[in-house]
């Protein structure tokens, strides 16, 4: 051991630094960048209008996601302004020799779902893309974080970006979850305890038996949600269920590489004294299933509570009575019980294979509610294929749902699946922003165990009412 | 893409005093679908400043005439969410050049400071003092020096100092940016590259 004990993140970062500018950011060096159709056309032409190319084209991936429809993504994209953006894509892609997995490809899907499925995502990597939860790769123990469309171009034409080093925060959460609790409802709870803006700043890692219990796919869901926190990004130390993930994937490491690669993937951990700017501690026990109520994903609450005063909250008086009124909710009144017009399973953050075995572990043997738009999109395409040889397809029909087309869909709303003007959104997705899932949609986030107890009751439901024994996820 | 240089703006100011402003209501998804940077000005706060049919919210501060400049002031946290440059785009756009708040998200900053908009944090008791003062007289004059890395209320002579790096000052003050940095040190990157183990 160092006699300088240093962070997973000081690790990883002090890897990666080309160069350090006194009273400056430093040059960081890019492993991994994603790219999509909405962020990355201007970065192309930037890099044309300069006459400068792309110094790596292998270590950049594209892929298209989020303004394809989730429904007959066989014929043409009927939006011209989508189609054009698709287009974009795969022709700087094809003219810079740059990989893609464009609408249609078997490998298509969310961006954030699609990396870490491939074994593109590993361990101790430097990861960006032109989006914010980009965080989500931070799971594999990456410093993975999401940027602006100049920043695109600074790693399409050098590999490289200037960044200020974060400060550096660790959340431990300790015990046990309780039943019915997922990890998004961990991701909630955090957020909602240090508010939208707790972790500005900071760059976090997750730490403790919860996040060591957890799967791959809890972890990036929980890693996803880093930026509704404020955080840059948010990152768990690698370890056997990591390894166990990666391992034979189609871009992991093979033979002799794979051990050159765990052999270093397993220093990546913080070291036993080292340093944080900021530490916070929480009890896995106080965890209840959580929702929003307000329009930050901060304004969150445990399922069975009442929506809080005014008084009561971080955030301004004026801003949270606005929310309110945005959400047509009243201070101190139940959420439980609220009509509910929409149920969105799918994401970045919770569009994966766990997410669909969780939702239809309730929805088994219960018919859809009769006053509900259900919308279930899996996170790629290697999702809904699981999704149809674990048989969950079958649940999921018998019950009423349907299986939409892979992409981000109402998450963002760019595309045709947009929750009209005044209705209510239970969703699995992370944000809750004014017009975020369709102009004057009411966003209430939750996980999907909450997005299924919904979505066979009609009303905000709490799961473990409808979980008869412990549901193993 | 180049932008004008920044040294000392000597401006009014639109007022949003409302917390959280995130990256949706800066600039709606529905309207990323653009593959080049042009014209996002026009839907900049498009949901606050426009009903569905089209027409202006006239309660909304962009369409009240007394309200004008290019330094918009906003409540804490602004800039919060997606990393959609387009919300710095449209910003810049409709042409602010600077904008004040007592926290910025990080993304946003960034995204500010890449394509030559100033972001300037002061403290909360001198962002009220701001929004008294344009409360008070909508012209109301704001000096933001950045050479000084200073911010005046003309009317009332107080200021605040404010925080940027040395890196980003001297870019914003000659108009360059981190692209043109980047591409003089390729051969230091490329060297680096070779060692990479990824």
């Amino acid at each position: 051991m160092s006699t300088n004990p240093t962070t997973l993140f000081d690790k990883v970062w002090d890897a990666h630094v080309v160069r350090k500018i006194e009273d400056g950011p430093d040059v960081l060096f890019i492993d991994r960048h994603f790219i999509h159709e909405v962020t990355s056309p201007v970065a192309f032409l930037g890099i044309e209008n300069r006459g400068i190319g792309v110094m790596y084209p292998q270590r950049t991936f594209a892929t298209a996601d989020h303004n394809t429809p989730t429904i007959n993504q066989h014929l043409p994209v009927a939006d011209p302004l989508s189609a054009k953006q698709l287009a974009a894509l795969s022709s700087n892609a094809e003219k810079y020799g740059i990989s893609i997995w464009a609408l249609g490809s078997p490998k298509n899907g969310i961006v954030h779902v699609v990396g870490p499925e491939n074994g593109i995502t590993q361990p101790g990597m430097t990861i960006v893309c032109g989006d914010s939860h980009t965080s989500t790769h931070g799971a594999f123990g990456s410093i993975a974080f999401g940027i602006g469309t100049s920043e695109v171009e600074m790693v399409l034409s050098s590999q490289c970006i200037m960044q200020p080093k974060p400060k550096k925060m660790r959340i431990t959460v300790n015990g046990k979850l309780g039943k019915g609790v997922l990890p998004k409802d961990v991701a909630l709870y955090i957020i909602a305890q240090i508010t939208a803006s707790g972790a500005t700043g900071y760059f976090v890692e997750y730490a403790g038996e919860v996040f060591e219990n957890m799967t791959m796919e809890g972890r990036m869901t929980v890693c996803n949600m880093s930026i509704e926190s404020g955080a840059r990004g948010g990152m768990i130390a690698p370890d056997e269920t990591t390894f166990n993930y990666i391992k034979g994937r189609d871009k992991a490491p093979k033979g002799e590489d794979w051990d050159k690669a765990l052999a270093y993937w397993k220093t990546l951990k913080t070291d036993p004294d080292a340093k944080f700017d900021y530490e916070l501690t929480f009890n896995g026990a106080d965890i209840e299933p959580q929702i929003t109520y307000g329009t930050n994903p901060g304004l969150g609450t445990g399922i069975t509570r009442k929506i809080p005063k005014a008084s009561e909250v971080k955030d301004g008086e004026a801003s949270y009575k606005k929310s309110l009124a945005y959400m047509n909710f009243q201070e101190d009144e139940d959420i439980i019980g609220k009509k509910i017009d929409y149920v969105f399973l799918g994401s970045c953050t919770n569009g994966r294979i766990e997410d669909f075995r969780a939702f239809a572990s309730i929805v088994k043997g219960k018919k859809k509610a009769d006053n509900i738009t259900a919308w279930l999109v899996p996170g790629s395409h290697i999702v809904e294929a699981q999704i149809k040889e674990e048989g969950i397809l079958d649940i999921l029909t018998e019950a009423g749902f349907e299986l939409r087309q892979p992409g981000c869909s109402a998450c963002l709303a760019m595309n045709d699946d947009k929750i009209p003007a005044g209705k209510y959104a239970v969703s699995t997705s992370n944000r809750n922003f004014e017009g975020r899932q369709g102009p004057g949609a009411r966003t209430l986030l939750a996980s999907p165990y909450v997005a299924a107890a919904v979505a066979v009751t009609g009303v905000v439901t709490d799961p473990r009412e409808l979980i008869e024994e412990e549901a193993t996820v | 893409m180049a932008y004008d240089k920044f040294t000392i703006l000597q401006s009014t100011a639109v007022p949003l005093p409302i917390e959280n402003v995130d990256t949706d209501q800066i600039i709606p998804a529905r309207f990323l679908k653009a593959t080049e940077r042009k014209g996002f000005g026009d839907n900049l706060f498009r949901d606050w400043r426009y009903n569905s049919d089209d027409t202006p919210k006239q309660d909304f501060v962009l369409n009240n005439p007394i309200y004008s400049g290019k330094i918009l002031v906003g409540g804490k946290n602004f800039g919060s969410g997606s990393s959609r440059e387009h919300a710095a785009w449209a910003i810049y756009d409709y042409g602010f050049r600077c904008v004040i708040s007592s926290f910025f998200a990080d993304i946003f900053k960034g995204n500010s400071l890449n394509i030559g908009i100033l972001p300037v944090t002061v403290s909360e008791i001198f962002l009220d003092k701001i929004f008294k003062a344009i409360e008070a007289d909508p012209k109301t004059e704001l000096e933001v020096n950045l050479p000084e890395q200073k911010v005046t209320i003309l009317a009332t002579g107080e200021s605040e100092s404010f925080d940027i790096n040395g890196y980003k000052k001297h870019n914003l003050m000659n108009g360059f940016d981190d692209i043109d940095y980047l591409q003089d040190m390729k051969s230091e990157i490329a060297a680096f590259a070779e060692k990479s183990l990824y």
